[in-house]
C-alpha cells in the first residue's frame, strides 16, 4: 500500500485504446460451421475454455488446413467482461495464418502485447490480466483436440503465475539460484505474482492452488533444510577433507578414530593377539580431547600398554587427526 | 448523451435545499461550535436545529442519544467494538448475532472480532433474501451480547421486520443494533416504534453529503466511545464537529422523510416499470419479492450478459448501475448476495443492480430500458454461454 493505492480509481481507465475497441466491437467474434468448413475444405475445431459459474467462458473456433496445419480462420464467442471479450478478439486474430504448433506458443503475454497502444503501457490493469490467460488455455484446448492429445501436453508444469506463465519448478529454481528472501524478489526475477497478483498469497482476485508465499517459505525451509542436512553429513564424515577433527560432532570424531585405528593400528595389535575398543570421545577443562580405550587380548595385560604401545597410538591418532588429542586407556 | 444515475444505493445526489443549507458555514459561520467568542457560539443554533432535525427525522426521545459519525461504518464499528469492550472482554458474554448479507462494515468487523475470540454467528437468508425470525430465536443464547441485523439490504433491497427481530433479542435481554442506511429515506424509520438499542445511518446515501453519518443509542446507554479525544458529542465522539455536513445532513433528513409517500408512489412505480422492462426480457431473474424490498432497489440477474460486460454498455449509454458480480469488484468472486441467497454460481456473474430515487424521471427510465435491452441483445450475441444455451433460451428479447 502507497500512495497510489490509497484511492481506488476505475480500472476502466487503464484500459488501452485497442482494448475499448475490441470491447465495443469485437472483429472475430462469432462462429464456424461445419458447412463452412467443408466449403473451405478445412477442418474446424471448436474448443471450449472456462465457464460462466467462474465469470469467465470462451469458446474458440479454428478452420484449420490439414495439409499445412495452418489456421485459416479463427472465430470466438466469450462470456465475460469487456476486458475478456477484447483478449479472446485479440486470441483470435492472432491464431489466423499460424501453424497449430506455432498458435500454441501465443502466450496471454502476447495477446496483452498486442492489445497495446504504445510498448511500454500494459493494456489492462493487473486484475485484468487473467482474462487474457483465457485466450492462451483455450488455444491449448483447440490444439490438443486437433493433435488428438490431452491439453496437458502442452504443459509441462504447474503454472503458479497464470498471468505472466510462470511454473511451481522455475520458481523454485530461482529461488535457489539467487538465494531470494522475499517475493518482491521473486517478483524482479521472473515477473510471477507481478500482474495480478492472486499467486502471492491467498484472498486474492482469483482462487490458486499454489501461492509465492507458500512456494518462497516451503524453498526456503528446504534449503535450510538441506543446509542443515549437509552440515550434520559433514561433520559426521571423517572424510570430510576441509573440516577440522575438532569440528566434527561426536559420531564424527569417533569415526575418525575409528577409521584410523582399524587402517594403522589394530593390525598391529592383532598381531601380537591383542585390540583395543573406543569406549569414549571426550573434550577435556583444559581443551584437550580425551580418547578413552579398553584393550582387548593380549593387549589387556601387556606392561606396554601404558607405555610404548600407548605412545604410538596416541602419536598415530595425534599426527593423522589433531595435536590435542590424548589417549586414556581405562 | 443522456446521463442517467440509477446507482443510488451507492450513493446518491446532495438534494439542491440540502446543498443550500450548508453554504455558509464554509466561509461566513465558519466558527468551532467548541468556542467560547462569536464565531463558535453563532454556530449552536444552527447546530441544534440539524439535530432536531435528525431526532424527529428517526424518531428519536430526548433520552437518547443520536451521536454525529463520519459515516454508518464509523457507526456500524464503534458498536461492535463498543460492545466487545462493555461485554465481552469483560468476559460477560463472548456472542454477536448477525446476517450473512451484512454490509463489509459489519461483515468484516465481526470477522475481525472474531479473530480476537469473538463467536460469530451470521444467520442465512432465503432466496427472496430474507431472514427467519425463528433463526434468531434459536441463535440467541446467555453468553449472546449483541445481535445486528440491517434493516434493508444494499444489493437486494430486502427489508428486514426489524420491530420483531428487535424484540426477539429483547425477549432474551439482548441488545440489538441495526445498519439502517439503506433504509433511511427509503422507507419509514422511527427507532422508538423499532426498539432498536442503536442504529447507524448515513447522510449520502438519503441525497446528504458524504462523510458524515450517525449513531442512534437508545437512553444514552454505555458504549465505549471510538474515538477519544476531547469533549465533543458529549465526549461519546471527539472530533471537531463538521457543521456544514451535519446541517446538510438534518435538511436532507428532513427532505427525505417528507419524499416518504412520493418514494412508495412514484419512485416505486419507476422502478416496477423498469423491472417490469427487464422481466420481459427472456431468461431474467429479480431477486426478492417488491412488497418486500425498498422501493427504489432491483437487483436482477441477466442470463448470458456478464455483470461488468453489460456496466460497460450502460456505461458507454450514460447510465450508472451496479455490479458486485465478478471484474467489478476489487476480487473477481461471485456477489456475494447472490452466493447468500442460494443463486446458482451462473447467475451469480450476471448480477445488475438497479436502484432509483425521487430525482429519477419517467424519461430518463424509458431511456434506460431501451438501453438496457440493446446492451442485452449485444452482448448475448457475444456470448459463448447464452449462444449455446439450451433451446428456449436463445430468443434474445
Amino acid at each position: 500500500m502507497a500512495k497510489n493505492d490509497l484511492i481506488s480509481t476505475s480500472f476502466w481507465d487503464e484500459y488501452s485504446q485497442k482494448v475499448q475497441d475490441r470491447m465495443n466491437n469485437p472483429k472475430f467474434m462469432g462462429e464456424i460451421t461445419e458447412e463452412e468448413a467443408k466449403e473451405k475444405g478445412c477442418k474446424l475445431i471448436v474448443a471450449d475454455f472456462g465457464a460462466e459459474s467462474c465469470g469467465d467462458a470462451v469458446r474458440l473456433y479454428w478452420l484449420v488446413d490439414e495439409k499445412t496445419n495452418i489456421i485459416k480462420d479463427a472465430k470466438f464467442r466469450s462470456f465475460g467482461c469487456g476486458s475478456a471479450i477484447a483478449s479472446s478478439d485479440t486470441m483470435a486474430e492472432l491464431c489466423i495464418e499460424k501453424t497449430v504448433d506455432e498458435a500454441v506458443k501465443i502466450t496471454n503475454i502476447d495477446v496483452e502485447k498486442a492489445m497495446r497502444d504504445d510498448p511500454d503501457t500494459p493494456a489492462v490493469p493487473p486484475q485484468k490480466m487473467h482474462c487474457s490467460v483465457m485466450a492462451y488455455d483455450v488455444i491449448k484446448a483447440a490444439a490438443a483436440q486437433y493433435k488428438g492429445i490431452d491439453p496437458e501436453h502442452f504443459e509441462d508444469e504447474i503454472i503458479v503465475c497464470e498471468c505472466a506463465r510462470v511454473s511451481l519448478g522455475t520458481i523454485k529454481e530461482v529461488i535457489r539460484l539467487n538465494d531470494l528472501k522475499t517475493v518482491e524478489e521473486i517478483t524482479q526475477y521472473t515477473k510471477a505474482g507481478g500482474f495480478c497478483k492472486s499467486c502471492i498469497k491467498p484472498g486474492g482476485h482469483e482462487k490458486r492452488e499454489y501461492h509465492l508465499v507458500d512456494i518462497l517459505a516451503q524453498t526456503r525451509a528446504e534449503m535450510e533444510q538441506e543446509k542443515l542436512s549437509a552440515i550434520a553429513d559433514a561433520k559426521t564424515n571423517p572424510n570430510a577433507s576441509d573440516m577440522a577433527f575438532e569440528e566434527l560432532n561426536a559420531i564424527g570424531q569417533f569415526k575418525a578414530v575409528e577409521n584410523l585405528i582399524d587402517k594403522e593400528i589394530r593390525p598391529m595389535l592383532q598381531f601380537d593377539g591383542g585390540d583395543l575398543d573406543i569406549v569414549d570421545i571426550r573434550e577435556s577443562d583444559d581443551s584437550y580431547i580425551d580418547i578413552y580405550i579398553r584393550y582387548l587380548g593380549a593387549c589387556s595385560g601387556c606392561a606396554s600398554g601404558s607405555t610404548g604401545t600407548l605412545f604410538a597410538i596416541e602419536s598415530v591418532l595425534k599426527e593423522n587427526l589433531s595435536p590435542k588429542i590424548r589417549v586414556m586407556p581405562i | 448523451m443522456k446521463k442517467v444515475y440509477l446507482d443510488n444505493n451507492a450513493t446518491t445526489m446532495v438534494d439542491p435545499e440540502a446543498y443550500e443549507a450548508m453554504q455558509p458555514f464554509f466561509c461566513e459561520k465558519y466558527g468551532n461550535p467548541n468556542s467560547l467568542h462569536d464565531y463558535g457560539s453563532q454556530i449552536s443554533p444552527y447546530l441544534r436545529k440539524a439535530m432536531d432535525q435528525l431526532y424527529d427525522g428517526l424518531g428519536a426521545g430526548d433520552m437518547d442519544d443520536i451521536v454525529i459519525t463520519s459515516c454508518a461504518t464509523e457507526s456500524n464499528n464503534w458498536v461492535l467494538k463498543g460492545i466487545y469492550f462493555d461485554k465481552i472482554v469483560t468476559g460477560e458474554k463472548n456472542h454477536i448475532i448477525t446476517t450473512s448479507v451484512e454490509h463489509p462494515a459489519v461483515g468484516h468487523t465481526c470477522s475481525f472480532l472474531e479473530r480476537l475470540g469473538v463467536k460469530v454467528t451470521r444467520l442465512d437468508v432465503n432466496s427472496d433474501g430474507l431472514i427467519n425470525p425463528d433463526d434468531l430465536k434459536n441463535a440467541i443464547d446467555d453468553k449472546t451480547a449483541l445481535v445486528s441485523i440491517m434493516w434493508a439490504n444494499n444489493e437486494t433491497g430486502a427489508i428486514f421486520p426489524i420491530k420483531e427481530l428487535a424484540g426477539i433479542a429483547h425477549e432474551r435481554g439482548v441488545l440489538f443494533h441495526t445498519d439502517a442506511v439503506q433504509a433511511v429515506g427509503k422507507i419509514k424509520v422511527n427507532v422508538i416504534d423499532a426498539g432498536v438499542d442503536f442504529l447507524s445511518f448515513s447522510a449520502h446515501k438519503f441525497h446528504g453529503p458524504k462523510g458524515v453519518g450517525g449513531l442512534y443509542i437508545k437512553n444514552s446507554q454505555k458504549l465505549t466511545p471510538l474515538l477519544h479525544g476531547g469533549e465533543h458529542m458529549g465526549g461519546r465522539r471527539s472530533g471537531t464537529l463538521n457543521v456544514p455536513y451535519i446541517v446538510a445532513m438534518g435538511k436532507a433528513l428532513d427532505i427525505a422523510n417528507k419524499f416518504l409517500t412520493f418514494e412508495d408512489s412514484h419512485v416505486r412505480r419507476l422502478r416496477d416499470k423498469l423491472e417490469d422492462a427487464l422481466l420481459e426480457i427472456p431468461d431474467v431473474t429479480v431477486v426478492g419479492k417488491r412488497e418486500h424490498r425498498t422501493p427504489n432497489t432491483i437487483l436482477a440477474s441477466i442470463k448470458g450478459v456478464e455483470g461488468e460486460a453489460m456496466l460497460w454498455d450502460l456505461n458507454k449509454a450514460g447510465i450508472a448501475a451496479s455490479t458486485g458480480s465478478a471484474c467489478a469488484s476489487e476480487t473477481l468472486e461471485s456477489n456475494p448476495i447472490m452466493e447468500a441467497i442460494g443463486a446458482s454460481d451462473d447467475l451469480a456473474h450476471t448480477a445488475l443492480r438497479l436502484s432509483l430515487s425521487r430525482f429519477n424521471t419517467e424519461e430518463e427510465i424509458d431511456y434506460a430500458i431501451e438501453e438496457i435491452k440493446k446492451a442485452v441483445v449485444r452482448l448475448r450475441s457475444i456470448s459463448s454461454s447464452f449462444a449455446y444455451a439450451p433451446k428456449g433460451y436463445k430468443s434474445g428479447l
